[in-house]
């Protein structure tokens, strides 16, 4: 099975609005997936459907299928801690906790009692390699994260997330908060981690999708208007709709 | 809703193939008139105005450069941008082909005509129409008109063979011909690769309207 992700004739209300309509996708295994559309299209909530982060807020309803790795989530008995260990999150702002370097690895392997001592340690220096960040606080592990930049913070995040051994990371505007240098370290990062995970990335700025990304879906008002090769959909898109967006037409 | 910002940019760039479609036109024009007449200072015209068609295919790319780093253009503005990049380049050449035609008017002026010119102008009329017709689909972002330019560029293809093969003969029968001859034999070679450059031109912009690549198929796959 190639697909890490598929979703089918997915329907998501908040209360009575329908934020998304049929929403049917293949999402590939070791691929960086980009989803662009204007403010309020529905990339976001549907990026949040799948690793159920939706479940937070009242009054929401979920209707379709959606499989990680094969298996159906959106139902009441999947196990949500381990879906989000497996299926992991990069938010607009990195979020550190206010502890060391080591405690913010550390603390999903703890909390998940993956390991301690040793392993723990190995842990903490796999997942600091895995984003980059070893060679350079090796030696400072008990530095308190808030004091790193915001590129490092959001490094960070990730090697958090790649502590829990996740197969899937999802990443909503990661790179918003981030200024151009910053930005362009973390899209190296995604390239060099895509090896290893499934990455799907929510970014309103059309250039970093179609620098960073093999396949990108264009959502309109709910619906996945497009979704193909991103050299096709930046350089020659089917649908109108996605032309006039990525042209700068709509709206 | 507001223009987008760049769209007059779009549009002069448009402008600014248009005008130096008509430049080239203007220039095999008067090159093939001056192989007919004779006329040398005509001949002159053309090589010495071909300076104007190079600084205007400078004066395009930079613009295009300068339009992908500032507007980081996608999909059809994009297909827009990068043609219009293509298409100087073959005008550009379409140009040159024209000074070479009036290089060879120079030196045929100082000999005796070798025989009255029949094809030849026929040749030259299907490369001005071939170009003609490239540039204004070009403008008119019409994609449907590839097809009928081809069958022109056949057309050519075959009066080119016409007149290499009557000067062959010419020149087989009589050598002291030879140089009278070639600079005839190398005219019908410019203006069918004239038609070649206008031929690129309309498949270029096939790509740019349907976003479907033409080139090197086969007339029915196009």
């Amino acid at each position: 099975m190639k697909n890490a992700i598929e979703v089918k004739d997915l329907d998501f209300y908040y209360g009575k609005f329908k934020a998304l309509s049929k929403v049917n996708i293949d999402v590939r295994r070791n691929e960086i997936t980009a989803l662009i559309g204007p403010s309020g299209c529905g990339k976001s909530t549907f990026l949040r459907c799948l690793n159920r982060m939706n479940d937070l807020i009242p009054g929401i309803k979920a209707e379709g299928s959606i499989k990680v790795e094969g298996v159906e989530i959106n139902n009441g008995t999947t196990d949500l801690v381990d879906l989000r260990k497996k299926v992991g999150m990069v938010f607009q702002r990195p979020n550190p906790f206010p502890l060391s370097i080591f405690e913010n690895v550390a603390f999903g392997p703890k909390i998940h009692r993956m390991a301690k001592g040793d392993e723990l340690k190995d842990i903490v220096k796999s997942s600091l390699q895995k984003v980059l960040l070893w060679d350079e606080f090796k030696d400072k592990l008990n530095k308190n994260a808030l004091s790193l930049t915001l590129e490092q913070q959001q490094r960070l995040c990730i090697a958090r997330l790649v502590a829990v051994r996740p197969d899937i990371l999802l990443m909503d505007e990661p790179c918003s908060a981030l200024d151009p240098v910053a930005i362009q370290k973390i899209e190296d990062l995604m390239r060099f981690l895509k090896k290893d995970y499934t990455i799907i990335i929510v970014t309103h700025n059309m250039q970093q999708a179609a620098r960073v990304s093999d396949r990108t879906g264009f959502f309109l008002l709910g619906e996945l208007i497009e979704f193909s090769e991103t050299d096709k959909i930046f350089t020659a898109p089917s649908d109108k709709r996605t032309e006039e967006y990525i042209t700068g037409r709509y709206g | 809703m507001i223009e987008r910002s760049f769209e007059a940019e779009l549009l002069e760039l448009n402008d600014l193939i248009l005008k130096m479609g008509n430049m080239v036109q203007t220039s095999i024009h008067k090159s093939v008139e001056a192989l007919k007449n004779r006329d040398e200072s005509l001949s002159k015209d053309v090589i010495e105005s071909d300076r104007n068609v190079d600084d205007l295919e400078l004066l395009i790319d930079d613009k295009c450069i300068t339009l992908i780093a500032r507007i980081q253009p996608m999909a059809a503005d994009l297909r827009f941008i990068t043609t219009a990049m293509k298409i100087t380049t073959d005008l550009e050449r379409i140009g040159d082909l024209a000074v070479d035609i009036a290089q060879k008017n120079i030196e045929l002026i100082t000999m005796p005509l070798l025989k009255p010119l029949i094809d030849t102008p026929k040749l030259a009329d299907i490369a001005k129409k071939m170009i003609a017709e490239s540039i204004d689909t070009f403008v008119k972002r019409d994609s449907t008109r590839s097809i009928k330019i081809h069958s022109m560029e056949k057309e050519a293809d075959k009066l080119r063979d016409l007149i290499t093969d009557e000067l062959a003969g010419i020149m087989m029968k009589d050598p002291t011909t030879v140089p009278r001859a070639l600079p005839l034999l190398l005219i019908a070679r410019y203006l069918e690769r004239i038609c070649d450059h206008a031929m690129n031109i309309a498949e270029d912009v096939v790509y740019m309207v349907e976003a479907k690549v033409v080139k090197h198929l086969p007339i029915d796959k196009k």
